[in-house]
């Protein structure tokens, strides 16, 4: 049973660690090479290329309560090495097969920084709008769990790497939109701890270390959510952040972007807040959604109730078959961690070379895509469509760039290429397709080279197999008629060969114009132009020849 | 990592010309300038031990006569020279490990490949290869100092059967350099304690008085050099720890700057003011391993890049030696070492050792290090924090001894609880409580000012002096158990030395007289502290100290009787 299950993973995580890889370099040479493509890569993002926007769950009726969320989200760097020795992190490898005596915790051995670590973490505090901490400082938060190696943990403390930012959101329409500012807290730098593998009898837990020691980014927010789905669009924004930053995959499933959130609810126009609960364990979006709301629910319900004493300061677990949650652990009383600055590593000193360097090399991020977006003209939706996925958004910004329409390229990619990436679970990146044969498709639409049917039909083509759409129109022979008298020979032809039906149309049954039109349009092969085809049926069908 | 720097066979011969064993004492003429004050020396300071003086003009083939020689450069010599082998050498010293062991104690393991790793450099004598600085040299590691396949346990009951899958980097350099690995040396436990006697498996004793302790932490590595059981070893210095045992049995000991010495591989005590240092029979194979294991390791980020000079390169200007070879240093006598709670018998060692410094041309004032009594709280609360973190890793989850139990609290609980030591417990204890939330602004960060201070201190005086000197103990050693029930005795006993690891400083104990006791009289050390990588002026001033010093002959009575 147990080895079944690790091979399983053992397969996804090949799968992942090249892709990661792959991914990294494609994001840190977008800018200068927008048409790089990542072809022959596995889809690290294909299950989650569409956004899934959560389902209208149901608003907890909040009686004249507000609630108050702040949440806090660890994400996973994909760094190379782990952040203080030279071990690799591959999710889901065979048990303690990426571990070190420095990762281990043996006796003697000590942290060297991951210079990458504290770049990824510029990054990501630029990006969030927050001020950085020239010299900042780790220490040892101190707990003992036999997945913690060294009974502490290396983090931040009092002098994070990055404070006071804030993220801008735009809520999804069918939610009913708005765009929303969030605070950022703070964002300092840790380590992953280990994972315990409990046995199915509960006799005994098993400690594998792969993961401890993996770098980390610890984000928290201000308490300024109010609802599971300004929390739960909070946290998707975090996660397009970090995969346009390309600093981590950003996975919720595999744990590459935990959220715990803090949930408390007060009568609207008190300033006290109420008693805070922690939920965790919500491995979506759209359960972070549900999982508040549910919570929320129930606290106004206890409130309400004249209950509110019944609200523990407590870490509650997200039980996504009940779609409701359970209590954890009570808190008893707050835990000593004995923090004191880590005397293993020096300070982490940043440069104003390397921060402006750090900035100049950002990518754009999603918001200011959003804005792009929606000056060009096109709706919320497609705004948040399109912003959603960096490699879709390369891809139409790519498109956009060979003089492709914004609102058609769009569609396009909205409607049949997303389509055809979903029954092909394939990543935008892994397509035949490139956004310059896109754009060709387009314009030779325009133009009215090919129609809009025989376009379809060549974007299959040019999907699966690949290939230029002119050689396409060439080789099959697809270019419009467009000559009237060619047209007007085929459509001669049909009337001839079908006159029962043109008596009848002309003693007044004149819908049989679309079966005329269909069987000219047969008779072509698809490649008539259908307004001048219409124009001359509609003239010879009523005989005035 | 570069290998270190290992100087041509050429160059080490031209040293070993001058050496002084292989000199005869009349080139020395310029040492002995002023017979005397040689006399009034003896009389005030050595007197109680008259009888160990010895015959200055004793053959250069008793590597223990006045001054002291380097037997790492002398067992060069007799390999390039083919006079002996590795293997004999070796050998000699296994045959006295294995007689004096029983008396002493100071192993907690022998290697068993001590022989074979020998006869490997014969083949490379053979070879007419290279060899490497260390060639043949066998030395002594302390237990917390890691090697790989070869127990390294703390001296902690709790990594009973430990073998790290790994060198620390100061054990590879010195393997590199051809270095033997004679053994693991005795020591408290996880460094915490000054006589050994905290260590989870037995208790070393003084070569000079099988009945005192020899010291501590590195009790093993002071007495294993004292009874010449290997040729130099390492230790490591916290508090003192290499200084205090290097005092109590008559050997030099030096404690590097703090980072000049990598860390990787030590079992950390207090991070912030560990430092691997070694211990030699003469100042200049204290200098010979310094300059081995010394530099930056990318393995440890505390450690330094600052460049590392040829710490033995005063040997080249040994026989040059002026009439006053010190003139125009300025050493500072620090006031508060040498008043009350210090032995007076120590005290009137160490004046003798300054009114010799003032012979060879120094000047001699004395300092006064206001913050100095303030030292030793303040290290006691800032170790004792940075070791209940340090030692949070000995959990019995991944290694060590881990108590049989079946539930996860009573795992740590117990077998902590059976596996550490009460001296490591109560610092465990002391150290949480000092980080515990309400007490940390009044302990640990309060100490931290007071380093500050005595950084601050420090730096200060040391810009007006040269070198600043001081006991390196208030008293010689003490019997075994005499303070195994007044840890706070012995905690002040370490007053003379936490102060320089507060700083970071480096210091040198070189061997400077003796007192009364025992059958031969114990032997009381100088120390001098410089400052920051300023080793190679301490180890300068310390060698002509030691080889201008009237009967300077610090061979344990133990090592007499035995051979």
């Amino acid at each position: 049973m147990a080895l079944i299950f690790h091979r399983g993973i053992i397969a996804n995580s090949q799968f992942f660690s090249r892709s990661s890889g792959v991914l990294f370099r494609r994001l840190r040479a977008s800018r200068s090479c927008t048409s790089a493509r990542g072809e022959g890569t596995a889809n690290t993002l294909k299950e989650e290329l569409i956004q899934v926007a959560p389902k209208r769950a149901l608003e907890p009726n909040t009686h004249g309560f507000e609630a108050i969320i702040g949440i806090e989200t660890h994400v996973q760097l994909f760094t190379l090495t782990k952040a203080f020795c030279s071990c690799p992190y591959v999710y889901g490898s065979r048990p303690n097969t990426t571990i070190c005596p420095v990762c281990m915790g043996h006796p003697g051995t000590l942290p060297v920084l991951n210079s990458k670590v504290v770049e990824f973490a510029v990054k990501l505090g630029l990006a969030l709008n927050c001020g950085l901490s020239m010299t900042s400082k780790f220490d040892r938060k101190h707990y003992f769990y036999p997945d913690l190696p060294k009974g502490y943990q290396i983090s931040q403390f009092d002098i994070p790497i990055a404070t006071k930012g804030f993220i801008d959101v735009d809520l999804p329409v069918e939610f009913g939109g708005g765009h929303r500012r969030f605070g950022i807290t703070r964002v300092h730098m840790e380590e992953d701890a280990g994972k315990l593998l409990h046995s199915e009898t509960g006799s005994y837990s098993q400690v594998d270390l792969n993961r401890a020691g993996v770098p980390l980014l610890e984000i928290v927010s201000e308490p300024d959510m109010r609802s599971g789905i300004e929390a739960a669009e909070y946290a998707a924004e975090i996660q397009r952040l970090v995969r346009f930053l390309g600093i981590s995959n950003g996975n919720m499933q595999e744990g590459s972007l935990r959220c715990d959130v803090n949930v408390s609810v007060r009568p609207i126009g008190q300033s006290k807040f109420g008693t805070k609960v922690e939920i965790k364990n919500m491995n979506s979006f759209s359960a972070m959604n549900r999982a508040i709301d549910y919570e929320i629910s129930r606290q106004v319900l206890l409130h309400s109730q004249g209950q509110s004493d019944q609200i523990f300061q407590e870490t509650r677990l997200w039980e996504e078959g009940a779609q409701k949650t359970f209590t954890m652990r009570k808190k008893e009383g707050l835990a000593d961690y004995r923090y004191f600055p880590e005397p293993d590593l020096p300070e982490v000193v940043l440069t104003k070379e390397f921060v402006d360097k750090l900035c100049q090399g950002l990518p754009e991020l999603p918001e200011a895509k959003r804005r792009r977006y929606e000056k060009m003209g096109l709706t919320m939706q497609d705004v948040l469509f399109l912003a959603n996925d960096n490699h879709v958004a390369e891809f139409f910004d790519a498109s956009l760039e060979n003089g492709a329409d914004p609102k058609l390229a769009a569609n396009w990619i909205m409607g049949d290429i997303s389509a055809f990436l979903k029954n092909e679970r394939l990543s935008i990146t892994e397509i035949k397709l490139t956004p310059f044969e896109l754009s060709e498709l387009i314009a030779s639409i325009k133009n009215g080279t090919i129609s809009g049917k025989i376009g379809k039909e060549i974007l299959f083509e040019l999907l699966a197999k690949g290939g230029t759409v002119q050689s396409l129109i060439e080789e099959k022979d697809l270019v419009q008629i467009v000559d009237p008298a060619a047209i007007e020979a085929l459509v001669d032809k049909v009337l001839a060969a079908n006159p029962k039906q043109l008596e009848q149309y002309r003693a007044g049954k004149t819908r049989l114009q679309g079966f005329f039109a269909g069987q000219v349009m047969k008779e072509s092969k698809g490649k008539a132009n259908p307004l001048v085809l219409n124009q001359i049926l509609g003239v010879k069908l009523k005989g005035e020849s | 990592m570069p290998p270190p720097p290992v100087r041509s066979p050429s160059r080490l011969l031209l040293c070993h010309c001058r050496l002084p064993f292989h000199i005869s004492p009349q080139t020395r003429l310029p040492l002995s300038h002023n017979s005397s004050v040689r006399r009034r020396f003896h009389c005030s300071a050595v007197s109680a031990v008259s009888a160990l003086s010895s015959d200055p003009q004793i053959a250069p083939t008793d590597l223990t006569t006045t001054p002291p020689s380097s037997h790492i450069l002398s067992i060069r010599e007799s390999l390039l020279s083919r006079r002996r082998t590795a293997a004999d050498v070796a050998g000699e010293y296994l045959d006295r490990l294995r007689r004096t062991e029983p008396h002493i104690r100071s192993f907690l393991h022998v290697s068993e490949t001590t022989m074979r790793e020998a006869e490997e450099v014969d083949r490379l004598v053979a070879s007419g290869k290279d060899l490497g600085p260390l060639a043949g040299v066998l030395v002594g590691v302390k237990d917390n100092i890691c090697t790989a396949g070869m127990p390294s346990t703390g001296g902690s009951r709790i990594l009973e059967g430990y073998r790290p899958p790994f060198d620390a980097t100061a054990v590879r350099k010195l393997k590199e350099a051809g270095a033997i690995v004679i053994g693991k040396t005795n020591m408290d436990e996880f460094g915490m304690g000054s006589t050994t006697e905290g260590s989870g498996f037995q208790v070393t004793a003084n070569p000079w008085d099988i009945s005192r302790v020899p010291g501590g932490s590195s009790g093993g590595s002071a007495a294993a050099v004292s009874a010449k059981q290997c040729v130099v070893s390492l230790g490591s210095d916290t508090g003192g720890s290499v200084r205090q045992p290097a005092s109590f049995c008559g050997v030099v000991g030096l404690k590097p700057t703090y980072g000049r010495v990598s860390r990787f591989g030590l079992m950390a005590y207090a991070s912030s003011l560990d430092v691997i240092g070694c211990f030699g029979a003469s100042v200049i194979d204290s200098a010979i391993v310094l300059n081995v294991v010394s530099g930056h390791d990318r393995f440890d980020s505390t450690s330094s890049t600052h460049e590392v000079p040829d710490y033995a390169s005063f040997l080249m200007s040994t026989d040059h030696f002026e009439s006053t070879p010190l003139k125009g240093l300025k050493v500072g006598m620090i006031r508060e070492t040498i008043g009350d709670g210090v032995d007076v018998g120590v005290i009137s060692s160490i004046k003798a050792a300054a009114l010799h410094l003032e012979e060879l041309g120094a000047t001699i004032t004395e300092v006064s290090l206001p913050s100095f009594s303030l030292g030793l709280p303040a290290y006691y609360v800032l170790a004792s924090s940075e070791a209940s973190s340090n030692l949070s890793r000995y959990d019995g989850v991944r290694y060590g001894n881990r108590a049989t139990v079946d539930e996860l609290n009573s795992l740590y609980g117990d077998s902590r609880a059976d596996g550490l030591g009460p001296e490591v417990k109560m610092r465990i204890l002391m150290g949480t409580y000092a980080l515990s939330a309400g007490y940390y602004d009044a302990y640990y960060k309060r100490a931290q000012q007071v380093r500050t201070l005595i950084r601050k201190s420090f730096k200060d005086a040391l810009e007006k002096m040269d070198i600043l000197v001081s006991p390196a103990v208030p008293s010689p050693a003490y019997k075994i158990g005499e303070k195994v029930n007044d840890p706070l005795a012995m905690y002040a006993g370490d007053i003379m030395t936490v102060n320089v690891n507060l700083a970071g400083l480096p210091a040198l104990v070189v061997p400077c007289g003796f007192v009364e006791g025992g059958s031969a009289g114990l032997p009381v050390g100088l120390q001098m502290i410089g400052s920051s990588f300023s080793e190679e002026k301490l180890l300068r001033i310390g060698h002509i100290f030691e080889q201008t010093l009237p009967n300077y002959r610090f061979v344990p009575p133990l090592f007499l009787e035995l051979v």
